[in-house]
């Protein structure tokens, strides 16, 4: 099989890579890029672990080809920290307890920002809905909805004072 | 295998047409990449549509709206208009997996998937949804109903692609439903799924009515039966029980792990009459 070459931008800077015309882009984060947060839980779309943003869109890594990615604008768990300074729905996740084994976790976090960028305030039940596709086996969720919801709050009040 | 994005609706029908083997359109790949995995099927070239000029695009057409075929469930759930028009359609559509699903998924791929569980086919089909096709004879309108030819199964010919799916344009006091039976909330394939479009006159009587079934056969099943129940009724108590009855007629299930033959032609009918209502109760009648 032929490698293609893929242009794109990853976390707001410029990558490239070669990569099998049927490899997944999540096989080209984690092996090709080193990028190791998003994980692979099932590879058939079933557990969101390998959930990362598309061009503003919420995906499975494991259901796209690394060959999509040529210029389009991938965000990663990578790129949720600024720096040393952790997001507040990573610190929160830490402050609650929200994460045992921690496989789940990276996946977990992509799609919460995701909503929240979308709805800064959303429902207890809107949010386990846009997280259904996010599976644990560690945690039970009530822990996982706890932590967002008080980042979701944090992150409100940051924005009143601003 | 070989990947391909081509730049033009032309170009991909030349590279559907030309290459021997397996070839694959990649729409959201949310079947398509599963199936690969699954060692299902190994394709020779997938052609990647969605670099199409307007494949991803909403358009307002005639009183409807054009679908471009690459248009994935989280693109056509923000779409105000289209969620108006057609409210049925929409929830079908956003039924579909989760929303890391739904980032991708198309109605299209839902439709070419030809999965008799697809849950944006039967709301399509209720809607009169036109698939546009292009092919090595240029492009060609097809009633999405025609599409479908048993599990895993299209009419579409060598070389052909849908581009787009029209909504059409629809009366004032028109509305549509979808509901399915799945054993959990969320993330579940349909064990028998009901869509109902309903027309109604100033009165509250419904004047045109379409009635289509999923899961319960190897393609969608329109239910005219279902339909002339309802029409020139104002889905009172006699006529949802007609529409139940003749939307388990209709039915010509099979047997699997997710529901018995009697369970799901008992469930099509309960569906069938509660979609309705639903599709009544937005289009504004009252009982
Ligand atoms: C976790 C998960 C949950 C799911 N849940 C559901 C569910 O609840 N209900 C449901 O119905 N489905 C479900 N699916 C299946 C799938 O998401 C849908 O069928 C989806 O709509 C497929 O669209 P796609 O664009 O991803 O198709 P693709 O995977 O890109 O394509 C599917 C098939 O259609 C063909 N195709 C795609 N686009 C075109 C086109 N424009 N013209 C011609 N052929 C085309 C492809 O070649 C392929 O054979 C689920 C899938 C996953 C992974
Ligand atoms: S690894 Fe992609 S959804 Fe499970
Ligand atoms: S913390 Fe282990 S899977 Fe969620």
């Amino acid at each position: 099989m032929k490698s293609l070459q893929v242009s794109t931008t990853i976390n707001g800077d410029a990558a490239e890579f070669l990569c099998a015309p049927d490899e997944t882009l999540l096989d080209v984060l984690r092996n090709r890029l080193g990028l190791t947060g998003a994980k692979e839980g099932c590879g058939t779309g079933d557990c969101g672990a390998c959930s990362v943003m598309l061009n503003g869109r919420l995906v499975c890594s494991c259901l796209v080809l690394g060959a999509e990615a040529e210029g389009a604008e991938i965000a990663t768990i990578e790129g949720l920290a600024e720096g040393d300074v952790l997001h507040p729905l990573q610190q929160a996740f830490i402050d609650h307890a929200a994460l045992q084994c921690g496989v789940c976790t990276p996946g977990i976090l992509v799609a919460a920002k995701a909503l929240l960028d979308r709805d800064p305030d959303p429902s207890d039940e809107a949010l386990r809905y846009w997280l259904a596709g996010n599976l644990c086996r560690c945690t039970g969720y009530d822990k996982i909805i706890a932590a967002v919801q008080a980042a979701a709050a944090e992150m409100r009040g940051a924005r009143d004072v601003a | 295998m070989r990947y391909a994005r081509p730049a033009t609706a032309a170009e991909a029908v030349t590279l559907l047409g030309q290459q021997a083997g397996i070839v694959r359109v990649l729409g959201g790949g949310t079947d398509l990449l599963v199936q690969m995995r699954s060692g299902m099927i190994e394709p020779d070239l997938v052609v990647d549509i969605k670099h199409i000029p307007g494949i991803n695009e909403i358009r307002a057409e005639a009183g409807g709206f054009r679908v471009g075929a690459a248009v994935s469930g989280a693109a056509l759930g923000d779409h105000a208009g289209v969620c108006a028009l057609w409210p049925g359609v929409a929830e079908g559509f956003q039924l579909i997996g989760s929303t890391q699903v739904q980032g991708r998924a198309t109605m299209a791929g839902n439709l070419c998937n030809a999965s008799p569980a697809g849950d944006a086919v039967p709301a399509l089909v209720a809607a009169e949804a036109v698939a546009r096709i292009e092919g090595p004879e240029g492009a060609r309108d097809c009633p999405v109903a025609a599409i479908p030819a048993g599990p895993g199964r299209t009419t579409l010919k060598k070389g052909e692609f849908i581009s787009s799916i029209l909504l059409p344009a629809r009366p004032e006091r028109a509305s549509d439903a979808y509901l399915r039976f799945i054993p959990r909330t969320e993330m579940d394939i349909a064990v028998a799924s009901c869509a109902v479009s309903l027309v109604l006159d100033s009165a509250g009587t419904i004047t045109v009515a379409r009635v289509a079934l999923g899961a319960v056969a190897p393609t969608v099943v329109l239910v005219e039966a279902g339909a002339s129940a309802l029409v020139g009724s104002k889905a009172g108590v006699p006529a949802l029980a007609a529409l139940a009855a003749a939307a388990s007629a209709a039915c010509a299930p099979i047997d699997d792990k997710r529901g018995t033959i009697e369970f799901r032609t008992e469930v099509a009918g309960v569906l069938a009459r509660r979609a309705a209502e639903t599709a009544y109760a937005r289009a504004g009648g009252r009982k």
